[in-house]
């Protein structure tokens, strides 16, 4: 066992893991942090995309001992201060871009981690992004259009509701 | 414009606060004090004969607690099927047993042969390696035609055969049909295949088991569609455990799709063991499992053929289908091929003799059982892609030749055993038509073709039947359960209230939708309104959420306890304002004395019923707490019609969707919002089947698409925003709230317009394929377009019978 230490939403956290503990298994069965979730074995569906030192990692294909000492932010740690969804949040709610939820905490990462290098995307942009985040529900509209309009585009163009 | 609250109003989702944050409670996220894991050894061959399972080694390996074998639920009861179909003779369905964990035999790659329970799950999982299994390979029947010929290798050596039954829909029929074929003006056959698919929720299923010796109850969590199926079925037929000792709790579960409908061995296991070795046991399916343990969906093998008479009306129809059941029957498989099929055969239209036969198949594969859509995609796939095969075979436009044969008069009974109550196909063809922008049509298409492109349009009506029902009906139809829903209205004294509904919510957000009602009929706040679902111990009965039922069904059963509500509330007021109790009146969470000012709060009412100080006690009781069971007398019958628009390059085969229209008839819709969401994941679904998504094993039976590396799920990459409207309602007549059901009918209705699209588009470069088989992928695509005949077959289509245009 070796023992990490990371800076978890700002807090610092530690614990004791084998050299085959991935991150999200650290983050869930470690930290409790269980809304990094774990939907394939492959690093294809990106359901547990969280921020390593700022960048998007899908958190299962990494092991917890390659984060020690970094900056981690989760699914937890997006709400703005006061609790309320930040823009992003609010903007998958207001145009239903969620349904089982399952996939939401990392497409919510993923779409944080592209509006940050790509402020303004268009919907070609948003969906070659998304490719690393596969959703079943949704069809992907709406998370499209909630993506968009968390960029402050006018998405009223696009198909209603 | 659109309301604000209440019934038709896009309320915002409030389950969407918790998963948005990360604090959604999945039966993965759930840990018990002490657990232990869980790890299935799983066999890695389709059939054979178990020689020797040697645990001995594995049983001293670090930290394991005890491994289980097939011997140790000898004295168990096996996994049960909850419908038998009668076959054409009169005789029921084989039935195999189906046991908990393989013993004397595998029959296909997955089934689990050992469980190994250990502190950690890579405990387990190294345990497992040290597990000695030898098996003799027997060869597998995987090709279900392969399968019923006579001294084909049988799956299960107690059965006669391969064939699960022989079914003829409607018997008595048949004899008028191929009357009507030899009388036909013209005869339209097609061959298809349904392509196998996997539902892939992306959350895999999750089994705890926990049992509490202090009071002997044992409690299931489980990401399950309908916890009190489980509790019923593996209660009462696997474990023989009262219901009142088993609490089975499905909690958030990130989707089902059908998929998760059926009791699975792993809920059985977890809760067998966590008696057995004291401790809960947990299972968490890793993807790579799901992929050989989640029954699969579709696999049909068809023929069939419509008979025209010479003005083009359609006078008879009739199919030969072969149905893959797997290895074994899972829990509701075998009513998908027939009632949930074939009563469905008619479509839209006023065909007058329809005779539908069906062969269920047992193969060497993951069992098959309901997909969203369930029988009803495959009905839709095979009659619609005929209708244009007939259109253009007689030269005539598809869409009219559509509107020729449609029902226009209602209630219409078909030749296939339902009445449809109302529907509206013109309306919604109308819908369509202006949704497509047909007119801008041929300018697309040369824009397409400047850039060395093909485009094609493609049609289709779908007809979708939800909310099976009656009881009595199934009943008589080989349904084992009854196929109601019950709903508790429990009103708290401060106002507030709970309803605790049998349906299941897995991303259809009944949490929201469902106040949405409640709030409507009492005038009060939504957010005064909570609702209950997934725990057998807090909702009485259930039978959950699949077949499009949750608001026909379960809705009804809601407001029908609301109603009870309102009744005794009204008795109260009556009281209190001293007024005849047929005076009162409820409007926006105030009762009133007709043509008086007097009126009392929805709070005041409640409170007295708890605080009864001034009270009819002699009337009523004190409380206010309802529930109702409701029994559908007739299913739902949402319709529409759905367009597509698809660009081929003809370099590479490679195939877009550019265009997809959606005109659905739901009947009165709750949250247009949560509706439309509910039509976009179906269309997802049914473009993924059409365009990508296929199951493939090989001849030995490994599956060969086994992880997402493999099975081409759809990206955002792959889809189109898509164009819904559902303003075209005719209400059901048969329920309180006139609604019909949404959550299928995108992957029943889309499947048919891709293809029809494609082949509309290979038609217009001069390539002339009569047909092609699912998923339509660029290999497909460009093999029949270039690759000659021997090129095509090896990819399952049929080469161009026509050169391309110079």
């Amino acid at each position: 066992m070796t023992q990490v230490k990371m800076t978890v939403n700002g807090k610092t956290m530690s614990g004791d893991v084998e050299g085959r503990t991935l991150l999200a298994q650290f983050l869930r069965d470690d930290q409790g942090l269980t809304g990094t979730h774990i939907g394939c074995d492959t690093s294809q569906c990106g359901a547990c995309v969280v921020h390593v030192n700022g960048e998007a990692v899908k958190s299962c294909t990494m092991f917890a001992i390659e984060a020690d000492g970094a900056e981690v932010a989760t699914i937890e740690g997006q709400a703005n201060a006061d609790g309320s969804l930040n823009v992003i949040q609010q903007a998958f709610q207001d145009h239903h871009g969620l349904q089982c939820g399952f996939c939401t905490p990392g497409m919510v990462m993923s779409a944080a981690a592209l509006l940050k290098d790509n402020p303004k995307p268009t919907e070609a942009e948003v969906r070659h992004y998304l490719d690393g985040n596969i959703c079943r529900c949704t069809g992907y509209h709406n998370i499209v259009k909630a993506i968009m309009a968390a960029s402050g585009q006018d998405v009223s163009a696009i198909a209603a509701e | 414009m659109p309301k604000d609250g209440g019934i038709g109003a896009s309320s915002k989702r409030r389950e969407d606060v918790r998963f948005l944050t990360g604090n959604g409670n999945y039966t993965d996220d759930i840990n018990m004090r002490g657990q232990a894991y869980v790890h299935f050894l799983r066999s890695d061959v389709a059939h054979g004969t178990l020689t020797n399972v040697d645990v001995s080694a594995a049983a001293d390996m670090p930290g394991v607690v005890q491994i289980f074998t097939g011997a140790d639920f000898e004295a168990v009861g096996g996994m049960p099927c909850g419908w038998q179909v009668t076959d054409k003779h009169g005789e029921a369905m084989q039935e195999p047993k189906h046991p908990v964990l393989a013993h004397g035999k595998v029959r296909h790659v997955g089934e689990p042969i050992a469980a190994i329970v250990a502190d950690t799950l890579a405990q387990a999982r190294d345990a497992a390696e040290a597990i000695v299994v030898e098996i003799d390979e027997l060869p597998a029947v995987i090709n279900m035609k392969d399968a019923v010929k006579e001294g084909a290798p049988k799956v299960h050596d107690e059965l006669t055969s391969n064939l699960c039954y022989d079914w003829g829909f409607v018997e008595e029929n048949k004899g008028a049909v191929d009357e009507a074929f030899k009388n036909a003006a013209h005869v339209t056959t097609l061959e298809l295949t349904n392509n196998r698919l996997v539902a892939n929720p992306m959350e895999p299923r999750v089994a705890i088991g926990d049992y509490n010796r202090s009071d002997g109850e044992h409690t299931l969590y489980t990401t399950s569609q309908n916890p009190h199926v489980i509790r019923l079925l593996m209660g009462a037929f696997v474990l023989g455990i009262p219901e009142h000792k088993l609490r089975v709790v499905a909690p958030d579960v990130g989707g089902g799709f059908g998929t998760k409908i059926f009791h699975y061995q792993e809920e059985a296991f977890c809760t067998f063991a966590a008696k057995a070795i004291n401790r809960p046991v947990k299972w968490t399916s890793t993807r790579s499992e799901a992929f050989i343990s989640d029954a699969h969906g579709r696999d049909h093998v068809t023929k069939i053929q419509m008979a025209l008479d010479a003005d083009n009306n359609f006078t008879a129809l009739r199919t030969d289908t072969y149905a893959n059941m797997g290895a074994y029957l899972s829990t509701f498989a075998p009513s998908v091929p027939t009632w949930l099929h074939g009563t469905l055969m008619a479509g839209n239209y006023k065909t007058p003799l329809i005779y539908v036969n069906v062969k269920a198949v047992f193969t060497n594969t993951v069992p098959v059982d309901a997909y969203r859509g369930a029988g009803r995609p495959e009905a839709t796939y095979q009659l619609e892609r005929l209708v244009d095969k007939c259109a253009h075979e007689l030269g005539v436009d598809p869409i009219a030749l559509r509107r020729q044969n449609f029902i226009t008069e209602f209630p219409y009974a078909t030749p296939v055993a339902v009445e449809y109550d109302t529907g509206d196909y013109v309306a919604t063809m109308d819908k369509l038509e202006e949704m497509a922008d047909m007119a801008g049509f041929a300018a697309r298409r040369a824009e397409s073709e400047a850039k060395g492109k093909l485009r094609g349009f493609g049609v289709n009506c779908y007809i979708e039947a939800c909310g099976i029902a009656p009881s009595n009906l199934v009943g008589q139809l080989g349904a084992r359960a009854g196929l109601y829903e019950s709903a508790t209205v429990r009103v708290n004294a401060t106002g507030g209230l709970v309803v605790m509904t049998g349906s299941h919510s897995h991303g259809q957000g009944h949490e929201t939708s469902f106040a949405q009602v409640v709030a409507e009929m009492i005038g009060i706040d939504e957010s005064m309104i909570d609702i209950v679902h997934g725990d057998t111990s807090k909702v009485p009965m259930g039978m959950g959420t699949y077949g499009s039922r949750s608001i026909a069904v379960g809705g009804s059963a809601m407001v029908r306890a609301t109603e009870k509500i309102i009744a005794k509330a009204k008795k109260i007021a009556s009281h209190l304002l001293e007024a005849s109790e047929g005076d009162i009146e409820l409007k926006d969470g105030a009762f009133s004395v007709a043509g008086t000012d007097k009126s009392v709060a929805w709070g005041d009412v409640t409170l007295a019923a708890y605080v009864p100080h001034n009270y009819p006690l002699d009337d009523i009781e004190p409380g206010l707490e309802e529930t109702a069971f409701y029994d559908p007398s007739n299913f739902t019958y949402p319709s529409g019609a759905y367009s597509c628009e698809v660009e081929l390059d003809p370099d590479t085969g490679h195939v877009t969707i550019e265009r997809f229209a959606a005109a659905d008839d739901f009947g009165n819709v709750i949250n247009p919002m949560i509706v439309t969401g509910q039509v976009h994941g179906g269309l997802a679904q049914g473009i993924g089947q059409a365009l990508m998504e296929n199951c493939a094993y090989d001849d030995e039976g490994q599956l060969l698409s086994a992880s997402y590396m493999d099975y081409a799920m759809p990206r955002a990459s792959d889809l189109p925003m898509y164009d819904v409207d559902h303003s075209c309602q005719t209400p059901c007549t048969h329920n309180p709230l006139g609604v019909k059901g949404c959550g299928e009918a995108g992957a029943i209705g889309s499947p048919p317009s891709v293809v029809n699209a494609v082949l509309d588009a290979m038609r217009s470069g001069g390539f002339d394929v009569p047909h092609m088989d699912m998923p339509v992928s660029p290999q497909r695509v460009w093999a029949a377009m270039h690759g000659g005949a021997e090129a095509a077959a090896k990819v399952g289509v049929t080469a161009s019978n026509a050169k391309p245009n110079a």
